[in-house]
């Protein structure tokens, strides 16, 4: 056991391959991860508070934080509802095609983006199969907002499904049976009795579509068209600052955007964990 | 039994109404992406697949991906290996920093390369002096795909190793075997279905990555174009039947993604009731 030597712990490391694959990880956690990310740090660190201010309030910019922020919003919001309607229907009933739907909700995560973007931009323009229907109405979805929040919807659409499905699967019969049987009705049983059983993974599932809805790109792009002020998403303007060759304005945009996604990360990690320890530590 | 919610009329306005939003909202646009592609007809569907820059696109994204899967195949295998079979101080810390990629926008992951490796960046000085070039070429793609797909494989194995545990691989010790044996003939057979489905989803993400490679490509047509590029400059150009084209390649590798999964789900469940 030549390893072992290597061992940095108290006990004896009794299974082979310790100092491998601790140098193979961290060699390429290194190499492909931190160097890159070292890099944004280097670049930010040349410019002063003020400058960084400076670039980080841009009204065009402060224009695409509100855009982000409410077409996310809106998808993590609709596939909360209707992540908890498909997580339901796929656990609870049976019906023909019902082992095709459940595949097909994963679409979102194996389409390349890019292709959803193009596709739901061709389906939601004015002449496509759904924005010839939505024209004459006087609604427009494609170049606005709703676009945003439809694309953002529909790749973060795996998320809620994916988190309650399980959970409810393990959700014990006789939950059901006790709310049934002592007369409560549909609706009633379960806001109160199942909705609270569920609340955890709803939640995390929300707060993931909702940071993947933030930093999306490539779905959006197409069918927000990217007018300043107006549909121009946060991610687009790090882009359009890389084109014109302004490193410093991208490279503070990307803070921004790097610094919310791993706090809300972190804040729903902390939060499963929290709930999880609540869970073990015995409930009411 | 009673249920909530087995109610005839309940259970068929639930079923309708996520069979009617799931037709609208994943269905139908997957219809639209090859009736798009065959709007002109099949010969024109030929003779768009055959274009050029499109053959030199599909050859960069299989040289993408046949670079990328087997590189974070080694490092999630070692690194799953590492934070499952030992203790050590830093190991918490380690499997929160390969999450990274999964929180990060890919915008701003081609970003932090370009700073790095790009002409004004940190290494860049020293690559120009020495005629290498990796930003606005492939190996920055390469770097970029890496960046991004290295959590899928890790992140798979993690929690099966993890529930497993390591006695049979201890027991295999205290035989006398070697690592890679046991590895091989022990860790191996039980890993397998998660270290293929990491394998696949990396590949799905690999073939697609559009944000991060965008930003590192530079979209040189023939050159450093990858499918999901293709379909964004075809667009761009009012080709839509050619950016449909292109999509299609990538909407059946997407099919065979959620095929290969369902297949493997349903192998696990078969043996799950076996046993």
């Amino acid at each position: 056991m030549i390893v072992s030597a290597f061992g940095l712990g108290r006990q004896r490391r009794v299974l082979p391959g310790f100092g491998l694959s601790l140098g193979v990880s961290l060699t390429f956690v290194s190499l492909i991860l931190l160097l890159p990310l070292t890099s944004l740090v280097g670049q930010l660190s040349q410019l002063s508070w003020s400058q960084y201010w400076f670039l980080i309030t841009d009204p065009r910019l402060l224009a695409s934080y509100g855009v982000t922020l409410l077409g996310a919003g809106v998808a993590a919001l609709f596939n909360a509802a209707f992540g908890l309607l498909m997580a339901w229907v796929l656990v609870r009933y049976d019906f023909p095609g019902k082992r095709l739907v459940d595949a097909l909700m994963d679409l979102p995560f194996a389409l390349p983006t890019a292709v959803a973007g193009v596709t739901l931009a061709t389906l939601y323009s004015s002449n496509g199969w759904i924005g010839r229907l939505l024209d004459p109405l006087g609604l427009s979805v494609a170049y606005t907002w709703v676009g945003i929040a439809l694309a953002m919807a529909f790749t973060s659409i795996p998320f809620v499904v994916r988190t309650v499905q399980p959970v409810l699967e393990d959700l014990p019969a006789e939950v059901d049976e006790a709310a049934v049987t002592l007369g409560a009705r549909d609706g009633h049983a379960f806001r109160r009795v199942i909705l609270p059983y569920l609340w955890p993974a709803l939640v995390t599932g929300t707060g993931l579509a909702f940071v993947r809805s933030l930093g999306e790109f490539g779905a959006v792009i197409f069918i927000a068209g990217g007018k300043p002020y107006e549909t121009e998403i946060t991610s687009l303007m790090i882009f359009v600052k890389l084109q014109e060759y302004d490193y410093a304005g991208a490279s503070a945009v990307a803070s921004i955007v790097l610094a919310t996604s791993l706090a809300l990360l972190l804040a729903i990690n902390l939060w499963q964990g929290r709930f999880i320890k609540r869970l073990h530590g015995g409930r009411p | 039994m009673v249920r909530i919610g087995d109610a005839p009329g309940v259970r068929r306005l639930l079923i309708g109404t996520a069979l009617a939003l799931s037709a609208l909202f994943l269905l139908l646009p997957l219809v639209a992406i090859f009736a798009q592609a065959l709007m002109s007809g099949l010969d024109v569907y030929w003779q768009n697949l055959r274009d050029e820059y499109t053959l030199a696109a599909i050859g960069l994204t299989l040289l993408v991906a046949l670079l990328t899967v087997p590189i974070n195949l080694i490092f999630g295998v070692f690194l799953a290996w590492l934070v499952t079979r030992f203790d050590f101080p830093g190991r918490r810390l380690l499997q929160t920093l390969i999450d990274i990629p999964f929180a990060v926008s890919p915008v701003v992951a081609g970003l932090v390369y370009l700073l790095l490796y790009g002409r004004n960046g940190w290494l860049g000085g020293w690559l120009d002096a020495h005629d290498i070039q990796i930003m606005f070429a492939w190996p920055g793609i390469v770097l970029v795909t890496i960046f991004v797909t290295c959590p899928f494989i890790a992140r798979e194995l993690i929690p099966l190793m993890q529930a497993q545990g390591s006695r049979e691989e201890e027991a295999a010790v205290t035989l006398g075997a070697s690592g890679w044996t046991i590895f091989r003939r022990v860790t191996l057979p039980k890993i397998r279905h998660a270290l293929l489905y990491g394998v696949i989803l990396t590949n799905a993400r690999a073939v697609g990555e559009f944000g991060a490679v965008s930003v590192v490509a530079g979209a040189i047509r023939g050159e450093t174009n990858t499918l999901p590029l293709q379909v964004e400059q075809l667009y761009q150009d009012y080709n839509t039947v050619g950016a449909f084209t292109s999509a299609s390649l990538l909407a059946l590798l997407a099919l065979l993604t959620l095929a290969a999964k369902a297949a493997l789900e349903w192998r696990a469940a078969r043996r799950e009731t076996a046993t």
